[in-house]
């Protein structure tokens, strides 16, 4: 057993922990240590074949192991960071001991002066929406499938039913038919589907894909191996109408209905938001716990890679700040509430004294809706005001609100969201 | 000439920006004679694009033999004619490439005879290395 100490470590070698040890380094921090349960660094990207991250940081659009590739070359670069990869943290204690497993070193324990948690996010479930039916081989989550078929060279499948329409879900119908697969459908819970347009043209639409929104599987068939499902309609309850269902054959049913952020670690130490499921944090990414910080999936689930590794930028400088005993303790704290029609924010908490100047909030609205008015406001005060021409749940509203325009009395801002003329719901 | 006027309409979902503007555009002669919906000059411009010659990037994998995994990521180095992006995708089914190879690196050239090399969108190391 080895004990080791050093200023900043990352739990997690994705793009936000990528960020944050770098960002850590670039802010002062001597040396910076970077865990990895995987084989490499890269975190999900690795799997993400597609392309189209990037656009805001590089201002083109790369692949997913493009974009990683970046950040792992200055990691590696960087004499003042150490990887571990094929490393498991198995706990983190409150005085900052982190014990971590890896079959060279064996049991290892840690001490940092600042810890940044990065650990991503994991998909739902089967067992989590409790489908009927016996328990075939041949369902698999979207996100496990993608990693089988785009790294290791497995096709889960070649008759496929996918089940939610997010991002993930249809990407992976996409990818199945590229290689060979006939995808006889994709089926959403919601009246909409939560994913791009620009996914649901060149994934399904380019395919002949059909998509049934305001549907669900209803049942599995197969005792050993899957044979097909029943798809049947729902009401606006999400409760099934009877005499609606439908059945698809298939050999392999895919589930992309949800990413949780992955607090098995942190939970304990920090506070969670009930909504978001990660530590809630303030401008700073820092958690509810000194000298704990938090960036990407584990704080809150990012469609834009971009926005995860700017959050880790965040956590890196501060926590590196932290560890020099810079950062100073808060004066005065301001909450950050959702309220009519936005669903969650982040940060939760906006800490004086501030050196930002400005703080990003991310949203996400409660429901798609086309002509409404964004309201950031202490009180009567309005922070910020802005009309959007459309908000979907699926994709992150972000707004700077400038530091000056915060009354210093204040105990809390409200983010609000209203329908103007002409506006509301959509079809 | 042809006097046998063909007129054909398209509806399509612009993807350019997230209001996502449902149009529809009509041919006739292989020409658009008409096109209502979108909103803007970019939207107009992708629907132009879209019925006259739709593009798209490939992305896909193509085996790797001696690498530290099985697969290779590629993407092809400019869009794609869309009705030709499952014949790539099943070419490329056919060939392997050997490790190493660094991102950036034309692993498959001129697919196709399209014009257009399918790039190493990462590193791959040989095994061993
Ligand atoms: C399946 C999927 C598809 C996506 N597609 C897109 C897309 O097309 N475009 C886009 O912009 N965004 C996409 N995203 C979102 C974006 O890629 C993610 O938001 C981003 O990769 C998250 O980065 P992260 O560093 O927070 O998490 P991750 O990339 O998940 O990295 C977390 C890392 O922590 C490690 N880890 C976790 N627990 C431990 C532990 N106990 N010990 C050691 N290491 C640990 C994991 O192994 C992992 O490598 C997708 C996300 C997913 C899940
Ligand atoms: S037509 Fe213009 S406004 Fe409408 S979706 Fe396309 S780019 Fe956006």
């Amino acid at each position: 057993m080895s004990s080791l100490k050093f200023d900043v470590a990352v739990i997690g070698g994705g793009p936000a922990g990528l960020a944050a040890a770098l960002s850590a380094r670039t802010a002062g921090a001597k040396d910076v240590l970077v865990i990895e349960r995987d084989r490499e660094l890269g975190g999900i990207l690795q799997q993400c074949i597609h392309n189209g991250f990037g656009l805001h940081r590089f201002h083109e659009e790369l692949t997913g192991p493009t974009y990683s590739g970046r950040f792992i070359r200055q990691v590696k670069a960087d004499a003042g960071i150490t990887v571990w990869e094929d490393t498991l943290v198995l706990e983190v204690r409150n005085d900052k001991t982190i014990w971590a497993i890896n079959p060279q070193q064996g049991l290892i324990g840690i001490t940092a002066k600042a810890v940044v948690f990065a650990m991503g996010c994991r998909e739902r479930t089967r067992g989590a929406i409790r489908i009927p039916g016996l328990r075939p081989a041949g369902i698999f989550t979207a996100g496990a499938a993608q990693r089988m078929v785009n790294m290791e060279g497995y096709i889960t499948g070649k008759k496929i039913v996918v089940l939610g329409s997010g991002d993930i879900g249809l990407i992976m119908a996409r990818r199945m038919t590229l290689e060979g697969a006939k995808v006889q459908a994709v089926v959403e819970l919601l009246p909409y589907s939560n994913g791009l347009t620009r996914n649901v043209v060149q994934c399904l639409e380019d395919f002949g894909i059909p998509l049934h929104l305001s549907h669900t599987v209803s049942f599995i068939h197969g005792k050993d191996k899957i044979t097909g499902v029943t798809v049947a309609a729902v009401d606006q309850d999400r409760n099934i109408i009877p005499g609606t269902e439908f059945e698809l054959d298939c050999d392999c049913l895919l589930l992309s209905v949800g990413l949780i952020p992955e607090n098995e670690l942190s939970r304990g130490i920090v506070d969670l938001d009930g909504l978001t499921s990660g530590p809630t944090v303030n401008q700073y990414r820092q958690t509810s716990y000194d000298g704990f910080f938090a960036a990407g999936n584990v704080v809150h689930v990012h469609d834009l890679v971009d926005f995860v590794s700017e959050e880790g930028d965040i956590a890196g400088k501060f926590a590196a700040l932290y560890a020099q005993g810079k950062l100073p303790t808060a004066t005065n704290v301001v909450a950050v509430k959702a309220g009519q029609g936005i669903r969650t924010v982040v940060p939760q908490r906006i800490s004086w004294p501030d050196s930002s100047g400005k703080v990003r909030l991310f949203m996400r609205a409660q429901e798609p809706a086309v002509r409404v008015k964004l309201k950031i406001a202490a009180g009567e005060d309005v922070l910020v005001e802005r009309q959007l021409p459309i908000a979907r749940p699926g994709e992150m509203i972000v707004v700077d609100v400038p530091f000056d325009k915060i009354p210093d009395c204040t105990q809390e801002i409200s983010v609000t969201l209203q329908a103007v003329q002409g506006g509301g719901l959509r079809e | 000439m042809n006097n046998q006027e063909q007129k054909a309409s398209k509806r399509l979902t612009c993807i350019v920006c997230p209001m996502s503007c449902v149009g529809e555009v009509e041919i006739a002669d292989n020409q658009i004679v008409r096109m209502v919906g979108f909103t803007c000059k970019r939207g107009q411009e992708y629907a132009k694009n879209e019925v006259t010659a739709p593009k798209r990037v490939l992305t896909t994998t193509i085996r790797i033999s001696k690498g530290v995994l099985p697969l290779l990521p590629v993407v092809s180095q400019t869009p794609l004619p869309k009705e030709k992006i499952i014949e790539c995708a099943r070419c490329l089914a056919n060939i392997t490439v050997k490790a190493p190879v660094r991102e950036g690196d034309a692993v498959y050239k001129d697919i196709l005879g399209l014009g257009v090399d399918m790039i190493a969108s990462r590193d791959i190391e040989a095994v061993g290395k």
